[in-house]
């Protein structure tokens, strides 16, 4: 599976460090790039700082003017992307025109996939509220309210987008006391509000915890502005699961309608000599006197109690 | 009996008021996905308290979808790991799409495809091999390996040195033993380099170019040809504009492969062969072809008329000198052949 190159590595380290960014079956986890773009607001930079804070481990963060426009050009995108190997990214510029903009996007095979540039009208820092805050690096809830999520086509998209970008490393388990972080986005009419809480575990008086929720911090209020998104032929394409990946079809195990998991077993033939059927006078066992005269017809039928062997011996 | 009910009775009552309930009502249930943990809530928004107060609404409608999440993980299976409780997460339901695409599997080399069709296997060699110089296990290649014929110090010189080769420049017994074979290694590697590079060219289906000629010592008359070959090909319009020389031969060296028809395939198509060469064999009637039947008449025709001519003419002298130029022209014909 490992790529052909013309050039080999030179070094072990080298080879291993392209490996790891060669295709794979099971994939690495997405890092995101926050890119400055060449005019900035506060506001904008403040809030890629903040959600780059979030992101930590698995970001990268361009602070420097780069003068970009995303829906015009996107080969800078693209060579960003291939410098960091990172697939999503959020790139933040101020104008005229757009006030405070963000542009949130995703990258397959190193070309845009999706891009969907977001106004804001409201944003409240981290260090405005008050309260605990969640540690580096925890793998956040994701709560998607509003009925515009599943109507609209490009709504849909922004919330596949927003969870690919926020979902953080796809993990087997998950430590109970560890969910910690929510991120909650809230589509109503045209804007989208995005919100970020502490959750506090609190008695309940059984097993599950009672929960109650605190703002951490970023806020964001959004307006949807241009978007570009991928043709269904694309997206379909990079969809696709490899062969490997899927869970492999387990024989004779079925589900029926109702939930319950079905087994077929095989056994081996049943012997219907042994079979006890419904005792009888008539059936009984004779005296071994009797049974010497009939030697001949027992071993033909299968419900006569006496086994051959008993015949011989006598 | 009516004691305990209440007793119990009070009990519950006790317990609600000290903690709050976990609980959720939603009038469309709401779509879990524990994988990502993600909560997806279609149920409409109420405006009104939205409008009322925007914050605590948020709040409150993400405290009971993450409460319903919560609810859900807390009844995934568990095990202890590292003395931490965690949770076992199912496969995630949401589709996301992939950052690269799906890799390929790598084509067969030229080599693995003819060892399939041989059918000889891959055999895996143990690291270690036993060094006889130094009695003992040594790695079989790399640093410190087992059987390193880089570190001799000394080489023989083979036995049948100098017969093999005569050559003026370099008298061959005294030829430098260790510079042949760092120039045989060298040249292993290059011939690897050269087939690992015409594997991942056909990999990818373009175009392998050929090696064209290596030198060798003692060029033979095929090595001339092969040259001569190549040489009328390395213009720019590969070799489309050079001139041949007259009465020069085809090149052997093309590049094209004689093709023959399969030893065994298709038997109806052999048949129908076979057959055809049998009716033209055993047809009675032969074929005919009027053109030439009559050109050979009119041939024919036309050496009697002149015979006739010829004998009326000059009666037998002139038949004894028609014999002497028909005698000429034979040999004649015969040197050319020689030639």
């Amino acid at each position: 599976m490992v790529m052909q190159r013309v050039v080999k590595p030179k070094t072990q380290k080298g080879r291993r460090f392209l490996e790891n960014r060669d295709g794979k079956i099971t994939e690495n986890t997405k890092s995101s790039m926050f890119i400055k773009g060449g005019n900035t607001s506060i506001t904008v930079s403040q809030i890629l700082k903040e959600l780059y804070m979030l992101k930590k481990p698995h970001a990268v963060m361009y602070k420097r003017k780069n003068i970009l426009r995303p829906f015009e050009d996107e080969t800078p995108l693209e060579f960003f992307s291939k410098k960091s190997d990172a697939s999503l990214f959020m790139f933040g510029c101020h104008s005229k025109k757009r006030p405070d903009n963000l542009v949130l996007g995703r990258l397959f095979d190193f070309h845009v996939l999706d891009m969907i540039e977001l106004g804001v009208d409201k944003f409240t820092p981290m260090a405005e509220i008050e309260g605990p805050k969640c540690s580096h690096g925890t793998k956040p809830c994701l709560i998607f309210t509003g009925e515009l999520f599943e109507q609209d086509k490009e709504h849909k998209r922004l919330k596949n987008l927003f969870i690919d970008f926020f979902r953080g490393p796809s993990v087997k388990n998950i430590r109970l006391a560890g969910v910690e972080h929510v991120i909650s986005v809230t589509a109503i009419k045209d804007k989208i509000l995005l919100r970020n809480y502490k959750i506090m575990l609190k008695k309940s008086g059984s097993r599950t915890p009672r929960i109650e929720l605190a703002e951490m911090g970023p806020s964001l209020d959004l307006v949807m502005r241009r978007t570009k998104i991928a043709s269904d032929d694309l997206y379909k394409q990079a969809l696709k699961v490899p062969r490997e990946a899927k869970p492999r079809k387990k024989k004779n195990i079925s589900q029926d309608a109702f939930g319950s998991k079905l087994g077929r077993i095989h056994m081996t033939k049943q012997d219907l000599g042994k079979l006890q059927t419904r005792k009888m006078k008539g059936l009984k066992k004779r005296q071994s006197t009797d049974s010497a005269t009939e030697t001949t017809g027992t071993t033909d039928s299968a419900e006569t109690p006496s086994s051959p062997k008993k015949i011989k011996q006598t | 009996m009516a004691d305990l009910v209440e007793k119990v009775l009070r009990e519950a009552a006790e317990k609600e008021s000290k903690f709050k309930t976990i609980e959720v009502e939603k009038e469309i249930d709401v779509i879990i996905d524990e994988g990502n943990l993600l909560v997806c809530d279609t149920n409409p928004i109420d405006f009104k308290l939205q409008k009322k107060n925007r914050e605590d609404y948020l709040k409150d409608l993400s405290r009971d979808n993450t409460q319903l999440l919560i609810n859900r993980i807390w009844q995934l299976p568990t095990h202890r790991e590292d003395e931490v409780v965690v949770a076992e997460l199912p496969d995630v339901k949401t589709l996301i799409p992939r950052e690269k695409p799906v890799p390929k599997k790598r084509k067969a080399t030229k080599w693995e495809e003819y060892a399939r069709m041989k059918g000889i296997n891959k055999k895996k060699k143990g690291r270690m091999v036993f060094d006889e110089q130094s009695k003992e296990y040594k790695p079989r290649w790399g640093y410190k390996r087992a059987n390193d014929d880089t570190k001799d110090w000394l080489i023989e010189v083979p036995q049948n040195a100098g017969k093999l080769k005569k050559k003026k420049a370099e008298i061959y017994p005294f030829e430098d033993q260790f510079e042949k074979r760092k120039k045989k290694k060298n040249e292993r590697t290059s011939k690897n380099e050269l087939q690992r590079l015409r594997n991942i060219a056909r990999a990818q289906k373009t175009k392998v170019p050929g090696v064209g000629l290596t030198p060798t010592i003692a060029p033979s008359k095929d090595h001339l040809g092969k040259a001569l070959a190549i040489a009328k090909k390395s213009t720019a319009s590969i070799g489309k504009f050079t001139e041949t020389l007259p009465k020069e031969k085809p090149s052997k060296f093309t590049g094209k492969k004689r093709k023959f028809e399969p030893n065994y395939g298709d038997v109806k198509k052999e048949n129908t062969k076979q057959l055809d060469i049998l009716n033209s064999v055993l047809n009675k009637t032969p074929i005919l072809d009027v053109t030439q039947a009559v050109n050979a008449h009119v041939k024919d025709e036309n050496r009697s008329s002149s015979k006739r001519q010829k004998t009326d003419k000059k009666g037998g002298k002139g038949g004894k000198g028609s014999k002497g130029s028909k005698n000429n022209s034979q040999p004649k014909k015969g040197k050319r052949n020689k030639r």
